[in-house]
């Protein structure tokens, strides 16, 4: 029986060491491996981008809250998890309230990760509000996060975050 | 009515903002009714191109501010990511009998005002 020389058994190494590097980057253990060109490869491309996407969220609604802390809850982002159409996307949103006292919600926003704003809409509710509920039609380009908040008005912050797909995109072709 | 009197009221018709709204025919004080309203707008994002491949200039409804006897019941700040001719519903406790003002602000000055009753039994 042939053994395998050094020099195939130490490119066997770096092959097997490359791809579980590519295997602990997509589990979002990248820090942890060391170097490796389909490591950084993988780092390149799907989670860096997703990540970016999150974090831009993530700091509009921190822009939102303006220091105050969001908690998730209380909120019901009501969206198709599968969308056909990005053009047209019915939501609806929808907070569990007595509309009285601290228990009111004053505001209702919408945000997404991935359209070119990520602004979609801003609700006020007024004195006459007879339930914290609204529904729209929203575009989204592309598979993304999206988020639905609520203020009550004891300033308290809720929130709920949303995967969807969509397989015809808003916003690249006409 | 001659053919082209007929041409320029319909020209005028296609023209001017349409809009529909929903209400229940009539209400009773303290309910809480549903108000839908649709606007026909393009909501255009500023991002897509024509035929020719140049960009269409953004024209989006910005603003809509809903009020029952001059009270607030719902406002809304639009960004271009709510699709065309922007649909929204809502809720409201009613007071009594009265009078809606649905107001529509935008860009390039658009402006457009719509007023409803509603009977309360």
């Amino acid at each position: 029986m042939h053994r395998p020389t050094n020099t195939f058994r130490a490119e066997r190494r770096r092959l097997l060491a490359s791809s579980g590097a590519a295997l602990l980057a997509k589990a979002g253990m990248a820090p942890l491996v060391q170097g490796g060109a389909v490591a950084l490869l993988a780092l390149a491309c799907r989670p860096a981008l997703a990540d970016t996407a999150d974090e831009a969220l993530a700091a509009a609604v921190r822009q939102w809250a303006a220091g105050r802390p969001v908690q998730e809850g209380r909120v019901v982002f009501d969206i198709a998890p599968l969308v056909e159409n990005g053009h047209v996307v019915p939501v609806t949103v929808r907070v569990p309230s007595a509309m009285a006292g601290a228990d009111r919600v004053e505001e209702i926003a919408l945000f997404n990760a991935r359209n070119p704003q990520r602004e979609v809409a801003r609700f006020q509710l007024g004195p006459l509000a007879g339930r914290a509920e609204v529904a729209t039609r929203i575009r989204l380009a592309t598979s993304q996060q999206a988020v639905a908040l609520a203020r009550f008005a004891d300033g308290s912050l809720w929130s709920h975050h949303v995967e969807v797909v969509v397989t015809l995109a808003a916003c690249v072709e006409e | 009515m001659g053919i082209s009197r007929l041409g320029a009221a319909r020209r005028r018709l296609s023209m001017a903002t349409r809009t529909l709204v929903h209400l229940p025919a009539r209400a009773t004080r303290g309910e809480v009714i549903e108000v839908r309203i649709t606007l026909g707008h393009a909501m255009e994002t500023g991002l897509r191109a024509d035929a020719e491949g140049k960009l269409v200039p953004r024209n989006i409804a910005t603003r809509f501010e809903c009020r029952f006897e001059g009270q607030a019941v719902f406002a809304a700040d639009l960004y271009p990511a709510i699709a065309a001719n922007p649909y929204l519903a809502f809720f409201m406790r009613v007071p009594g009998p009265g009078t809606f003002v649905f107001e529509w602000l935008g860009d390039n000055g658009f402006q457009h005002r719509e007023t409803r009753t509603l009977a309360v039994s």
